[in-house]
């Protein structure tokens, strides 16, 4: 029997704002198994974003939902989990909102290792302003602010996550979907920050200027770059020459923010 | 039983009369000179169970304060001029989510970094339109440390009655002046709380005007479930571009706070001596310490001179200063700024009187003298 989405959804918010072939909805669909499969109850379950093509996903979930400013996702998520610990807190965002923008708040909560999950839909593009490069924009590729090939070097969002201290570290791409709902479970039940990095697509802003004929071509371009974590080692550094590691790249177990700031209180209590 | 009393600073107070208030989350980022607000705050919340985060920047901390208050939580932040500067953007996007929060601000000069450790009054206008689009807004202008406890209070009150941010403006020379400070019991002021939903969950729209200008507005994590959304929006908060919900939505968010009733209940004004003033000083903050100075020295000297000072800036007293405007042959406006609430008096007045400015931007504060000497060249 098909997996009964429309338990999580919001009834009438359908049709979503976006485009055919886009990869967000994909990793929508992922999140809302992964929420399933780890029991978050509706009433408890915060879900945050920014702004951006990314950030309207919790405007369709039906949970309590706060689409915020741009880039600023992780800083009201924090004030919320912070103030009612007890609540699940992810974040849903892009790579413009999350990286550029937002960069401060993605590594200062990575480092206080929150206990929060943050899924960033990596489409390498700032899609809803019509194409313009990201922080995420391979080298070379052309964008609407990139008319003879974009000059910039690229963030690796994942290593940002580990480097800034966030404790639990994954990536997947929008090709590999059943992997998606496992990362983000695996990622809500961590304790502490999980980052989840997920290589999307947006046709309509990226695939078009990049020669890209079909959506099933960039599809295909995420299904080939990535390598999975486990079978890495086995690869010579030329065959990994232009891939991308999928999978849990990193876990460890640190102390969490919110568990820290309880010890605070019991000290300023004078509890022993 | 004798009021527990003490030698306070102003920033100190305002700390405390939060805690009196019922604030439960601060979240905040160091700036000179409103700093010791999140130093004293640092140390209490957590002794009542209460949560204080130092976060990254000026934003972050405006972000953190407005998803603590969606949890139910009573919050501050506090910083100064380049910080508001920065909180602008979020400001907003509690203006039309409506959000309650309580944003201090310890004015010092500017542009810029201006002079950090110097008093000013030069935010009194960005108060009103720092952040982009239309918006109501409330400002409260305490000049003494007794009633920045009490003002702090009063705009917890205010944000959680109107549903908004609300903020308290007072200069450095207030915010670091240390002065006898009597503690009000408990129970002693009035103490407000937001009004939560009284419809079950699947009925609540966070937005839902049948209950008047300032619909209720329920926690995350209460058993409602709700989007909040910086775009414009209909009545059950999901966004909306159709030109007659939006329309409303923004005259209610103005009319909520400028609204008359509201004003009455917002407006709060000290006049001394202005029942037969023919000349009228209007002052606020430090100023008009030295403002009421200068009246008492004139009124020696037999010249009529009265103060009207704003406790509530915005929304401005606009009766009143009309009123009194065709009543004295002048209104001096001293500030420390180059004219900016000046500016306000002037459109209010709509030249019934002349409206003269005295402006001081050089990091010391308004003395009397220059009041006196101003009061003196009109009469």
């Amino acid at each position: 029997m098909a997996y009964d989405y429309e338990k999580s959804l919001r009834p009438g918010k359908l049709p979503h704002i976006w485009c055919p072939g886009c990869g967000h909805g994909i990793v929508m669909k992922g999140l809302l198994r992964a929420m399933d499969t780890c029991g978050l109850e509706k009433n408890n379950t915060a879900l945050v974003s920014g702004i951006g093509c990314a950030s309207r996903l919790p405007g369709y979930v039906d949970m309590c939902t706060l689409h915020t400013a741009h880039g600023r996702a992780a800083a009201f998520a924090t004030g919320v989990k912070m103030a009612r610990p007890e609540m699940n807190v992810i974040v849903m965002g892009g790579d413009g909102d999350g990286t550029a923008i937002g960069g401060n708040h993605f590594i200062h909560a990575c480092r206080r290792n929150i206990d929060m999950t943050y899924v960033i839909m990596n489409n390498f593009i700032y899609g809803m302003t019509g194409g313009q490069f990201s922080p995420c924009t391979p080298t070379g590729d052309k964008a609407s602010t990139t008319p003879y090939g974009n000059p910039d070097p690229t963030f690796d969002i994942s290593k940002l996550a580990i480097g800034a201290g966030a404790t639990f570290v994954a990536r997947t791409t929008a090709f590999h979907a059943t992997q998606i709902d496992k990362l983000i479970a695996e990622g809500i039940k961590h304790k502490g920050m999980a980052i989840i990095e997920v290589l999307d697509d947006c046709p309509t802003t990226y695939g078009r200027r990049n020669k890209f004929r079909s959506v099933v071509d960039m599809m295909k371009r995420l299904k080939d770059m990535a390598v999975p974590v486990t079978a890495a080692g086995k690869m010579t550094a030329e065959q990994l020459e232009g891939k991308i590691l999928t999978g849990v790249l990193y876990k460890e177990d640190k102390p969490e923010y919110c568990e820290q700031y309880a010890k605070v209180i019991a000290r300023a209590q004078g509890v022993k | 039983m004798a009021k527990k009393v003490a030698l306070m600073q102003g920033n100190e107070a305002c700390a405390h009369g939060a805690m009196y208030a019922g604030c439960t989350f601060f979240g905040g980022y160091p700036i000179t000179p409103s700093t010791e607000v999140a130093e004293v705050l640092s140390n209490e919340l957590p002794k009542v169970g209460g949560k204080f985060i130092q976060m990254e920047d000026e934003i972050a901390a405006m972000a953190s304060v407005l998803g603590a208050s969606l949890t139910g939580a009573k919050v501050l932040t506090a910083t100064s001029g380049p910080g508001v500067s920065l909180k602008q953007e979020l400001i907003g996007y509690a203006c039309i989510a409506e959000i309650p929060c309580v944003i201090i601000n310890v004015m010092r000069g500017g542009p810029s970094t201006g002079m950090p450790t110097g008093p000013g009054q030069s935010d009194v206008q960005q108060a009103k339109w720092g952040t982009h689009g239309d918006h109501a807004t409330i400002a409260l202008v305490p000049a003494s440390v007794q009633e920045i406890f009490t003002e702090t209070v009063r705009a917890f009150n205010l944000a959680e009655k109107y549903r908004m941010p609300v903020q308290v403006l007072y200069d450095e020379i207030v915010g670091h002046m240390r002065e006898r400070i009597e503690f009000p019991e408990a129970g002693e002021l009035e103490v407000i709380n937001r009004t939560l939903p009284s419809v079950p969950p699947e009925q609540y729209k966070p937005y839902d005007t049948s209950f008047g200008d300032v619909p209720p507005l329920a926690a995350f994590g209460s058993g409602y479930r709700f989007h909040v959304t910086g775009l414009n929006k209909a009545q059950d908060g999901f966004p909306t571009t159709k030109a007659e919900y939006v329309d409303a939505e923004e005259r209610r968010q103005v009319r909520k706070v400028e609204g008359e009733v509201a004003r009455v209940q917002i407006e709060s004004n000290e006049e001394y001596l202005t029942e037969d003033a023919e000349v009228l000083v209007f002052a606020y903050g430090s100023t008009s310490r030295s403002a009421r100075y200068a009246v008492n020295e004139l009124r020696k000297e037999g010249i009529k001179a009265g103060l009207f000072r704003p406790i509530t800036l915005w929304p401005f007293p606009e009766k009143r200063i009309s009123a009194l405007g065709k009543q004295v042959k002048a209104i001096i406006v001293p500030e420390m700024n180059l004219g900016q609430m000046n500016l306000e008096v002037e459109r209010v007045v709509k030249g019934s009187c002349p409206v003269i400015s005295i402006g001081r931007v050089d990091g010391e504060p308004l003395n009397p003298g220059q009041i006196i000497a101003q009061v003196k060249e009109v009469k």
